[in-house]
C-alpha cells in the first residue's frame, strides 16, 4: 500500500478540473429536441497520485461510474478538463489521443456482457496488443500466456472461451485484458460486485498484489463502503452527480463531516452481531430526487438531518476544511 | 417456544439437459415461534430452493421434491392438494422476493394486488379491503394511501416497491414470513429502512422470519439464530453471536474472513477461500466443501459429515477447528 507522505512529495497522475457531463432528454420522432438535462456528472474537482488507489463512493445513479467514464473520455465531458500527467486528455483527438489511451485501461462490472462470447480468451488478450502494435506472434502468445498466469490463471484458458469460465475466472480474464498494455492507470468499476462474496476476496487480493507488484494506480468505483475502506487511500463521496466528500481514508471512515457521508456510513451493516446492536443508525428518510431534476441548493437538503432555509437556495461551497480533507457543506 | 415450521430431510432436484441436479440435499431445520432464522449462502448453495421447495413453488417438472416433509401446523406442506396449499399460501405462510421490480404485475393497480390477498383469504368485501389496504401502506410507511392505491409499480422506487411487497406479504398477518434477499437489489440507506421497518413490524406483529441472504452484514443485527449452507447441505448453524464469535466450520470461518469491516481499519489480506463452489450435478463422495477446504484430510474426501450437535451449536465437519484435532463422531 502507498506510504502516507508530504503532499509536496507525491506525484499526482491525474488532475479533473469541473469536470461536468449532462446528458440530455429529447422528445419528438422527427425533429428531436432537448427537453431537460440529466445531471450525471456536475462540476467535480479531484486528484489521484500516483501509485495510489482513489475510491469513488455512493448510491446507484449518484453519477460515480459517468465520472469514471468521462474522465477516460469515453464519454465526451459537457465542460471541464482532465489532465493525464501533463498532458490535457479534453483538448486531444484521434490518433493522439488514442496513443493515450495505452496508459489508462477498465476493468468493467459485468463479467459476462464485458467479454465478447465469439472470441476465445486467447483473442480477447491479443488484440489489445495488436491494435497497439506492441507485439505479434509467438511473443504476442508469450504475453498472452504471461497475464494469464499473472492474474492466477492456467495458461490452458487461452483457447476457451468466456463461457467456459466462472463469474470469478472472467473477471480475471477482464483483468488481465486490462493488464495488456501496461497501463499506469486502471479505473475499476464496480469490478467485484457481481461476484459470490467468497469469491470477491479472491479479486480484491488479487489487484491488491498486482499494484504492489506493477505499481498501478487506481480509480475505484464501488457502492460496497466496506470494501472501498479496505482498498483505499483516499476517498470522495458523491451524491447526485456532486462530491460531496473528499478525504483520505482516515478523514472519512473515522473524521466524517458530511451528514450524507455519516449516514451513508452509519447504514452499512458489520458482520459482527454485538457491534450491530450497539451501532448507531442515521436512518436518511426518503429517496434519491431525479438528477434530471436535483433540487436547488444543496442537492442533499431534502434528506437532510441538519438542513437550516439557507440550504434550500444557497448550494455549499467546495471548501478545505483540514489539508486534504474536503466537504460541500457550510454547516460542518 | 413452540415450533411454527419444521423441515426435515428434504431433498430437491432438478432435472435438466445436462443431468440431474442436486440443488437440496437433505434439509432440516425448525423454526419457533417468534423467531428470526437466518439463512447464509453463496448463490447456488440451495436456500432460496429449499424456500420455495417448503412453500409449494419450485415448477415441476423440471423440479422435483424427492423426500422430506415440512410440517406446518396439522399439514405436511409437501403432501397436501395444490388448493390447501394456496389457502395457506399468502395467508398463514407469505414471501417476499429479491427483486420487487419482477415480483409485482406491472398492469394491476398496487390497490389491486394489495387488495386480492384480503379479499381471497380472509373475504373481504371492497370496502373492507380498501380500508384495510390503505392501512397496510400506512403500516410500512408510505403516505397517502388512498392516493397510492391507484398507481402502478413502475410508479413506485425500488425502495417503494420492496415496501408493497412487506405490504402485501403481511395482509393476512400471516405466522411466518419468507424473505429472499429483499435488500439485495437496494441501495444500502434504503436497505437500512426497510431492515428497520421490517424490526418494527415484527416486534408489533410478532410473525416468524426466514430471511435468506448472503450478506453476513445484515443478518448479524437481525437474525436470532443462522444456518449456513453450501452445495445444498446446511453445514453449521448457531444462535447468532455464537456463530460470529465461535464459526467452527471451515467455510463459514472463511466467509467471515472474506469480509471486510466497515468500523474498522485493517490493511491485513482478506481471507481466501480457493476455487469455486461445486457443480451439483454430482452429488459429492465426501464433504462437499473438502476440495476447498485447508483443513481436509483423509475421511473428509471419503465420508460426508453429519451435522452434530455440541449444545446447541450444530456442525457438518469431521475437523475440530479449535482443538486442532479430528472429532470423533
Amino acid at each position: 500500500m502507498f506510504k502516507q507522505t508530504a503532499e509536496t512529495d507525491r506525484k499526482i497522475l491525474v488532475r479533473v478540473e469541473n469536470l461536468t457531463k449532462h446528458f440530455p432528454i429529447k422528445r419528438g420522432i422527427l425533429i428531436q429536441r432537448e427537453v431537460g438535462r440529466v445531471r450525471a456528472v456536475d462540476d467535480i474537482s479531484f486528484h489521484i497520485y500516483k501509485g495510489e488507489t482513489f475510491s469513488l463512493v455512493g448510491e446507484s445513479g449518484c453519477g460515480k461510474t459517468t465520472a469514471g467514464r468521462t474522465l477516460l473520455q469515453l464519454y465526451q465531458p459537457t465542460s471541464g478538463k482532465v489532465f493525464f500527467e501533463d498532458v490535457e486528455l479534453t483538448a486531444l483527438q484521434g490518433e493522439a489521443m488514442r496513443r493515450m489511451r495505452r496508459k489508462m485501461q477498465m476493468i468493467f462490472q459485468d463479467p459476462y456482457s464485458s467479454l465478447n462470447p465469439r472470441m476465445s480468451i486467447g483473442q480477447i488478450l491479443s488484440e489489445p496488443l495488436e491494435q497497439h502494435g506492441i507485439a505479434q506472434g509467438k511473443e504476442k502468445h508469450e504475453i498472452v500466456k504471461d497475464l494469464l498466469v499473472k492474474v492466477g490463471l492456467h495458461p490452458y484458458f487461452i483457447d476457451r472461451y468466456p463461457h467456459e469460465c466462472s463469474g470469478g475466472q472472467r473477471q480475471r480474464v477482464g483483468i488481465a485484458r486490462a493488464l495488456a498494455l501496461r497501463p499506469e492507470l486502471i479505473v475499476c468499476d464496480e469490478p467485484i460486485s457481481a461476484l459470490d462474496v467468497s469469491v470477491q476476496a479472491q479479486v480484491v487480493n488479487l489487484l491488491k498484489s498486482l499494484q504492489k507488484e506493477m505499481g498501478l494506480t487506481y480509480l475505484f468505483i464501488a457502492h460496497d463502503l466496506s470494501m472501498v475502506r479496505h482498498i483505499s487511500n483516499r476517498v470522495g463521496v458523491m451524491y447526485l452527480g456532486k462530491l460531496v466528500e473528499l478525504a483520505d481514508r482516515n478523514g472519512v471512515y473515522q473524521d466524517a463531516l458530511h451528514p450524507y457521508t455519516r449516514a451513508l456510513l452509519s447504514a452499512v451493516p458489520v458482520p459482527d452481531p454485538r457491534a450491530e446492536s450497539k451501532r448507531q443508525r442515521i436512518i436518511l428518510s426518503g429517496e434519491l430526487p431525479s438528477p434530471a431534476n436535483p433540487p436547488p441548493g444543496c442537492p442533499f437538503h431534502t434528506r437532510c438531518n441538519i438542513a437550516v432555509a439557507a440550504c434550500r437556495q444557497q448550494p455549499p461551497t467546495w471548501r478545505e476544511v483540514k489539508p486534504g480533507h474536503w466537504v460541500a457543506c457550510d454547516l460542518v | 417456544m413452540p415450533v411454527v415450521l419444521e423441515v426435515r430431510n428434504l431433498e430437491t432436484c432438478f432435472h435438466t439437459q445436462d443431468g440431474i441436479v442436486h440443488a437440496v440435499n437433505g434439509v432440516s431445520f425448525s423454526l419457533a415461534e417468534g423467531e428470526t432464522l437466518g439463512v447464509v449462502g453463496e448463490s447456488g448453495c440451495g436456500k432460496s430452493v429449499t424456500m420455495l421447495s417448503v412453500m409449494g413453488l419450485i415448477p415441476r417438472p423440471p423440479g422435483k421434491i424427492v423426500s422430506g416433509e415440512a410440517i406446518f401446523g396439522n399439514y405436511d406442506l409437501l403432501k397436501i392438494s395444490e388448493k390447501e396449499l394456496r389457502s395457506i399460501r399468502g395467508a398463514q405462510i407469505s414471501m417476499i422476493f429479491q427483486d420487487p421490480m419482477t415480483s409485482l404485475n406491472p398492469v394491476l393497480t398496487i390497490g389491486d394486488q394489495l387488495r386480492e390477498p384480503l379479499e381471497t383469504h380472509l373475504k373481504m368485501t371492497p370496502e373492507q379491503s380498501k380500508a384495510t389496504a390503505v392501512e397496510l401502506l400506512k403500516m410500512v410507511g408510505i403516505p397517502d394511501g388512498a392516493q397510492r392505491l391507484n398507481n402502478y409499480p413502475f410508479q413506485f422506487s425500488g425502495g417503494m416497491r420492496q415496501r408493497v411487497m412487506i405490504a402485501m406479504a403481511l395482509a393476512c398477518s400471516p405466522k411466518i414470513l419468507i424473505a429472499d434477499e429483499p435488500t439485495t437489489a437496494l441501495d444500502v440507506t434504503i436497505q437500512a429502512q426497510i431492515v428497520d421497518l421490517v424490526k418494527k413490524l415484527r416486534e408489533t406483529l410478532g410473525m416468524a422470519i426466514i430471511w435468506i441472504t448472503h450478506d453476513l452484514g445484515v443478518i448479524a443485527g437481525l437474525a436470532h439464530r443462522v444456518m449456513v449452507m453450501y452445495a445444498g447441505y446446511v453445514v453449521e448453524r448457531a444462535p447468532v453471536e455464537e456463530l460470529y464469535d465461535n464459526p467452527l466450520h471451515p467455510y463459514t470461518r472463511g466467509l467471515l474472513g472474506s469480509l471486510p469491516r466497515v468500523d474498522i481499519q485493517s490493511d491485513a489480506d482478506l481471507v481466501n477461500i480457493e476455487g469455486m463452489p461445486p457443480d451439483l450435478l454430482q452429488k459429492p463422495v465426501g464433504c462437499p466443501f473438502a476440495p476447498r477446504c485447508k483443513w481436509a484430510f483423509n475421511r473428509c474426501l471419503a465420508e460426508n459429515p453429519t451435522l452434530v450437535d455440541l449444545g446447541g451449536h450444530e456442525v457438518a465437519c469431521w475437523w475440530d477447528i479449535n482443538g486442532g484435532k479430528p472429532r470423533h463422531v
